[in-house]
């Protein structure tokens, strides 16, 4: 059986998929991340970021999005196969 | 009638500007270069069409001051206007957002899918036909930087030259749909696009790579590593081959001929200078065409050359992006991202280019920052080149002290500005680049560009400033303002009171100021602080003409009063501490 897990960005393994499931921001970041395609329902796979800080690369639709740490923590993602480690 | 070129960051705007228009803009591959409007001209058969180049906005909600430039422009209502939306094929989904939003401002409009060549190697497969007849106007695939494509792309425009309202651009008919934009968007992308699944390249989990901490910090260190290296290997093997020979065997013969020819008198005083024991002596004479060729050509565009030479390699290649996320963190610490590290490296080349992309930076404390630790402590390449000549003599430790002391500043300072102005700095949000293979013929193009640019600007202004010191030691003012300035040129900062020469011609030519130290025969730690402050103290009229425009005044004084502030207190402590150090 799969368990899914909630949890930020921030806070996904490097290497593992996850879902969007919502920006936790005001418009203005929301909007901002929405533009670079991250939004509700889409996938994207984690390429890095470490657990005590720096920025967070994202791999979505083809391309590479790197962003800071605190803007990571604001999208809420489902983490499909299994444990969302740090 | 006219072009606008709209599109997101970074798809190829100005790289198909440049093409269509030959103009020549600058192109960089991060975000943020084109902040204002670029203007050209495309001659076709039938018509001369102007192009404007607008800065990438991803919405034409306006999320940043470049943004806001094209939402104005997009707004108003202009009735010759046809748009070109140029898309990444590599990034459709994300483009097709500001391509829906644009169909709703009911203007003729082209769509050109650039990065062809891309996607085709990346398995990403476009069904272009279905797309026209979705978005209902024309969609033309393009290679934007090699030029395939882009004929039918000018063909286009020609017969819309011709018959405004018969040609090919339309006006789409689709309806912009706010709420379900995405859903609508999603559907598209199911009919027209096709992923074909391929492994990963090389290139790819290289790419990857070089932005993790490990191996990235590696990468960063090798690649920065060997750039420095390469630019100094380049320079002094071009100085060595080239230019010491000509200016050492034909034209220092010539001149002293010249020299005989004119004899005594202020022609020979302005024109050769002042003999050092019968001999033309480049570093000492000071005449324009002594001092003032040799400086230009021989001893810093060498530097120039290779330094751009390196810089637009890493570029191009899309490295730098990498770069910045690497640096994020310690960026952060003075107050800015990852980003800022793009000004500070267009710095060392010269000052200008280095403060005006300080615009890239999202808020005006970032860019205040940004700008201030740019002018203060970043020497630029030609101000490189003539410490390299002068403080090479004293040593490699001479060297490192100065460019190390200059970091220090540099870091110490941006750490105090980011306490002492409140408020916080937005965090990096940025697209990354795939690696690309630069293209030599590209390369080679922009090397030349800015290379002619800087003899353009730096010419005139060494031989101004060449004859202005000329005139200052001549009437005795250079001697006057030592006397005056004593106390802290000498007390101080332990130099002779001459060193006020240079720091009166550092007003114009940082480069000169350098030059005028090499008479003065300093020691191993009067070389160290000499160099350090000129560096610290003031900009040069170029860097203050575009900070005034950048900052206004007030912001300006404020920069200005920290670079002499901190100038006196490091040369004096530096002196201090060198003193102690040799004793």
């Amino acid at each position: 059986m799969d368990i899914v897990r909630n949890t930020v960005l921030h806070h996904v393994g490097n290497g593992r998929t996850a879902t969007v499931l919502q920006v936790c921001g005001g418009r203005g970041i929301v909007g901002r991340l929405e533009a670079m395609g991250i939004r509700p329902g889409v996938t994207l796979s984690k390429i890095s970021g470490r657990p005590l800080g720096g920025p967070v690369v994202v791999q979505i639709n083809g391309s590479r999005i790197a962003m800071g740490f605190g803007m990571a923590g604001k999208v809420l993602v489902e983490v499909e196969d299994g444990e969302a480690s740090s | 009638m006219r072009l606008l070129l709209v599109g997101n960051p970074n798809v190829g705007k100005s790289t198909l500007f440049n093409r269509i228009t030959g103009s020549h803009v600058i192109v960089s591959n991060y975000p943020g270069t084109t902040v204002e409007l670029a203007h050209g001209t495309l001659r076709t058969a039938n018509a001369r069409i102007e192009v404007v180049d607008l800065p990438g906005t991803y919405s034409i909600n306006p999320s940043s001051e470049a943004e806001e430039v094209t939402s104005s422009v997009l707004s108003h209502e202009s009735p010759g206007d046809v748009l070109v939306n140029v898309l990444d094929s590599t990034r459709l989904e994300r483009g097709l957002n500001l391509t829906l939003q644009l169909t709703a401002l009911r203007k003729p409009m082209i769509v050109a899918l650039n990065f062809w060549d891309e996607a085709q190697h990346t398995g990403v497969h476009i069904d272009v036909a279905t797309l026209e007849k979705i978005l209902g106007v024309p969609c033309i695939p393009i290679v934007a930087v090699s030029g395939e494509r882009t004929k039918t792309l000018v063909e286009s425009f020609d017969k819309a030259a011709i018959s405004p309202v018969q040609y090919k651009a339309a006006i789409s008919p689709v309806q912009y749909d706010e709420e379900n934009k995405w859903r609508k968007i999603g559907a598209m992308i199911q009919a027209v696009q096709q992923l074909t699944p391929r492994r990963h390249t090389f290139a790819e989990a290289f790419g990857d790579a070089s932005l993790r901490p490990f191996p990235g910090g590696l990468i960063a260190f090798t690649t920065l590593g060997g750039a420095i290296p390469a630019i100094w290997l380049i320079a002094e093997a071009l100085i060595r081959c080239v230019f010491d020979p000509f200016f050492i065997s034909l034209w220092m013969p010539w001149m002293s001929r010249f020299s005989t020819f004119l004899g005594d008198g202020w022609l020979h005083a302005l024109l050769i200078g002042e003999l050092t024991n019968g001999q033309i002596n480049y570093g000492e004479a000071f005449g324009l065409l002594t001092t003032g060729l040799y400086v230009p050509f021989a001893a810093v565009m060498p530097y120039v050359f290779s330094f751009y030479l390196v810089l637009t390699i890493l570029e191009d290649s899309g490295y730098l992006p990498r770069l910045a996320i690497l640096l994020d963190r310690v960026m952060h610490r003075v107050g800015l991202h990852g980003m800022g590290i793009v000004p500070m490296l267009l710095g060392f080349g010269c000052n200008v280019p280095g403060v005006l992309s300080s615009r890239m930076m999202e808020s005006k404390r970032e860019r205040f920052i940004c700008i201030t630790l740019t002018a203060l402590a970043i020497p630029c390449m030609a101000q490189t080149a003539m410490i390299l000549g002068l403080a090479g003599k004293q040593g490699l430790g001479a060297i490192v002290l100065i460019f190390g002391s200059l970091f220090i500043v540099w870091f110490v300072l941006g750490l105090i500005l980011n306490r002492a102005l409140g408020g916080e700095s937005p965090e990096i949000l940025m697209d990354v680049p795939p690696y690309r293979m630069p293209r030599v013929s590209i390369i080679l193009k922009k090397v030349w560009m800015r290379l002619f640019w800087f003899l353009r600007e730096a010419v005139p202004f060494v031989l101004g400033g060449v004859l202005i010191a000329n005139l200052l030691y001549t009437f005795g003012i250079i001697d006057f303002m030592g006397r005056a300035a004593g106390p802290v040129i000498a007390g101080l900062m332990g130099l002779p009171e001459e060193a006020v020469g240079g720091m009166l011609i550092g007003f114009l030519r940082k480069d000169l100021a350098v030059g005028m130290l090499i008479p003065l025969d300093l020691t191993f730690r009067q070389t160290v602080v000499a160099c350090v402050v000129l560096t610290l103290y003031f900009p040069c009229v170029a860097t203050f003409a575009v900070m005034l425009r950048e900052l206004g005044l007030t912001r300006l004084l404020m920069a200005v009063g920290i670079m002499v502030s901190t100038a006196i207190t490091v040369g004096a402590l530096l002196n201090l501490a060198l003193w102690f150090a040799v004793r």
